[in-house]
C-alpha cells in the first residue's frame, strides 16, 4: 500500500506562489498613473487582445499574466458592476468593493485549487469633483494570492515591476498633463521591454477621464496616441 | 434580462401578478413619434402621464437614450415602459463591455423585441409596452426606426411613425410636413408641429406648457451620437407655429 508523501503547508504555499510568480514574470508590464485629467492605464501590448477594460462609469480594470484568466476576472467584474448598478444606483459601484471581491476570489482559488491564478490585476477608480465625498482617485493592486494593496500616484504590475517602478519613482510628479503622463508611461516601460523605442502600435492606452459625463472610460486610438508620443 | 432571471431572479421585473380588472390605475404614456431626417433620425415625445381622467405627472420622460447611437420612446403603462428602457440600456452597455464592441443597430432592436415578447402575459392584463426604437446605423450610414406590437413583432419603418393615444394625429401631421431631407432645424419644427397637433386633438397628450415651462423632449441621433433639442429652440419654433396659426385664423 502506498502512502502519500507528507508535504508541509508552508511548502505547498511556497510552491504555488513560486509557480504563479514565474508565470507573471514571463509577461510584460502595465502601469496605472494618476494625472491632471484622471487616471491613465498604459501597457506594452502589440496584440489586439486587450489587457485593459472598462468595468463601469468610473472604474477600469487592467490585468497581466495569463490572458484567459484575467479576461475571465474582467468579465466577472463587469457582471458584478452592472448588476450592482442596476439593483442600487450607478454611484454605488465603487472600485474598493470590486478590488475586495477580487481579493476574496483570488485568495480562495490560491488556497483551495491545485493551480493558483497566474495573474495580477489593477482596479482603478477616477474621482468626480461634482460628487461630494467621491473626489479622489483610487488605485488597487490584487495579486495572485489575493493580497490587496492601495496606491497613490502610480502603480505597476507585470514582469519587470522594479525596473518600471524605478523610472516612475524618480520622474513622477502630481498633476501631469495627459500627454506628459503618456510619455512618462512609455519611458517607464521601455527599459523593461528591452530598451527599444515603443510606438503607438506596441502600446495599449486607456484613460478614465474625470471631466467626462457618465461612462468615463475611453481607449486612445493609435493616431491620437502617436500624436501624444511625438509631441 | 436573462442574467437577472438566472442569477438574481428577485431583481427581474415581473408584472404578471396584476389580475384582470385590477383596481390599480396605472399611469399611461401618450404621444411619441420618430422620423428620419437628413443626418439620421429624430425621436420626440410629450411629457404628460395620465391615470384614467386624472393627470399623474406633467413632466415625465418618454424619450430615452439607450446608448450613444440609439433612442427609445415609450408609450403604454409608464412603470413597465420605463423599466424596459432602463433594462435595455443596461443590456446594451453590458454586451459592449463583455464583448469589446457594441451590438449592431438591428441586434439592439431585436433584443428589445424579445423583451417585449417576454412582457406579453403582463400586456394581456393591461400593462402594455409598445415603444418606438430608432438609431443611427453606423455600418449603413443611415438612420433607422422600428415600431413594435405587444407580441414583440418588430416592423421597420421607412420614413416616420408615431404611437400612443395621440399617435394618429401626429402621423397625420407628419404626413404633411415630413420630407426625407429635412435639416435638423426643420426636423425639430416638424416634431413640435406634430406634437402640438396631437395635443390639440387628444386630451391625454400634453401640449407645450409655457406657464410651467414644460417642453416636449426632442432627441436627434446622427453619426456623432445623440443630441437634445434645447428648450429655447423648441419654444421659439412653437411660438412661430402659434403666430402662423393665429394669422391664419385657426386656433
Amino acid at each position: 500500500m502506498s502512502m502519500p508523501f507528507y508535504v508541509s503547508p508552508e511548502q505547498v504555499m511556497a510552491d504555488k506562489a513560486e509557480f504563479a510568480r514565474k508565470g507573471i514574470a514571463r509577461g510584460k508590464s502595465l502601469v496605472a498613473l494618476e494625472h491632471e485629467g484622471g487616471v491613465l492605464l498604459i501597457a506594452e501590448n502589440a496584440t489586439t487582445l486587450s489587457k485593459i477594460g472598462e468595468i463601469y462609469d468610473r472604474v477600469a480594470f487592467a490585468g497581466v499574466g495569463k490572458f484567459s484568466e484575467f479576461d475571465a476576472l474582467r468579465k466577472v467584474g463587469v457582471r458584478y458592476a452592472d448588476t450592482k448598478g442596476y439593483a442600487y444606483s450607478r454611484l454605488d459601484v465603487r472600485g474598493k468593493a470590486l478590488a475586495n471581491a477580487y481579493s476574496q476570489y483570488m485568495g480562495e482559488v490560491f488556497t483551495r485549487e491545485m493551480k493558483p491564478l497566474e495573474v495580477e490585476v489593477i482596479v482603478a477608480e477616477v474621482g468626480d469633483d461634482r460628487l461630494v465625498g467621491h473626489e479622489d482617485n483610487a488605485l488597487y493592486i490584487v495579486k495572485f494570492d489575493g493580497f490587496i494593496s492601495d496606491h497613490r500616484g502610480f502603480c505597476v504590475i507585470g514582469g519587470n515591476v522594479d525596473e518600471v517602478q524605478g523610472v516612475l519613482q524618480s520622474e513622477y510628479r502630481e498633476g501631469l498633463p495627459l500627454g506628459d503622463a503618456v510619455r512618462l508611461g512609455r519611458r517607464a516601460l521601455e527599459p523593461a521591454s528591452g530598451g527599444g523605442r515603443l510606438d503607438a502600435t506596441s502600446l495599449e492606452v486607456s484613460v478614465l477621464e474625470r471631466a467626462r459625463e457618465g461612462r468615463k472610460f475611453r481607449r486612445l486610438s493609435a493616431e491620437e496616441l502617436q500624436g501624444m508620443l511625438d509631441a | 434580462m436573462e442574467l437577472l432571471q438566472v442569477d438574481l431572479p428577485h431583481l427581474a421585473p415581473d408584472f404578471s401578478g396584476f389580475g384582470p380588472g385590477s383596481p390599480v390605475e396605472i399611469p399611461h404614456g401618450t404621444t411619441v413619434l420618430s422620423f428620419k431626417y437628413r443626418d439620421g433620425v429624430l425621436v420626440a415625445g410629450d411629457r404628460l402621464a395620465t391615470e384614467g381622467h386624472r393627470v399623474a405627472s406633467r413632466d415625465i420622460q418618454k424619450v430615452f437614450s439607450t446608448d450613444a447611437h440609439s433612442l427609445m420612446a415609450i408609450s403604454g403603462a409608464a412603470g413597465p415602459c420605463m423599466e424596459m428602457a432602463r433594462i435595455l440600456s443596461v443590456e446594451l452597455e453590458h454586451y459592449e463591455k463583455m464583448e469589446g464592441e457594441g451590438l449592431e443597430l438591428e441586434g439592439k432592436a431585436n433584443k428589445l423585441s424579445q423583451m417585449i415578447r417576454q412582457n406579453l402575459p403582463a400586456a394581456m392584463q393591461g400593462l402594455v409596452v409598445v415603444p418606438l426604437y430608432a438609431g443611427y446605423d453606423q455600418r449603413r450610414k443611415t438612420g433607422r426606426l422600428w415600431k413594435f406590437d405587444i407580441t414583440g413583432g418588430r416592423y421597420e419603418e421607412t420614413d416616420f411613425e408615431a404611437t400612443g393615444s395621440g399617435g394618429l394625429y401626429a402621423r397625420e401631421s407628419l404626413k404633411k410636413s415630413w420630407r426625407p431631407d429635412l435639416s435638423p432645424e426643420e426636423a425639430i419644427r416638424a416634431a413640435v408641429l406634430a406634437l402640438t397637433d396631437a395635443a390639440d386633438e387628444d386630451r391625454a397628450t400634453g401640449g407645450i406648457d409655457l406657464e410651467r415651462r414644460i417642453f416636449p423632449h426632442v432627441k436627434l441621433c446622427s453619426e456623432p451620437g445623440t443630441d437634445d433639442a434645447s428648450d429655447a429652440d423648441i419654444e421659439r419654433l412653437y411660438r412661430d407655429i402659434l403666430r402662423e396659426r393665429s394669422n391664419g385664423g385657426a386656433s
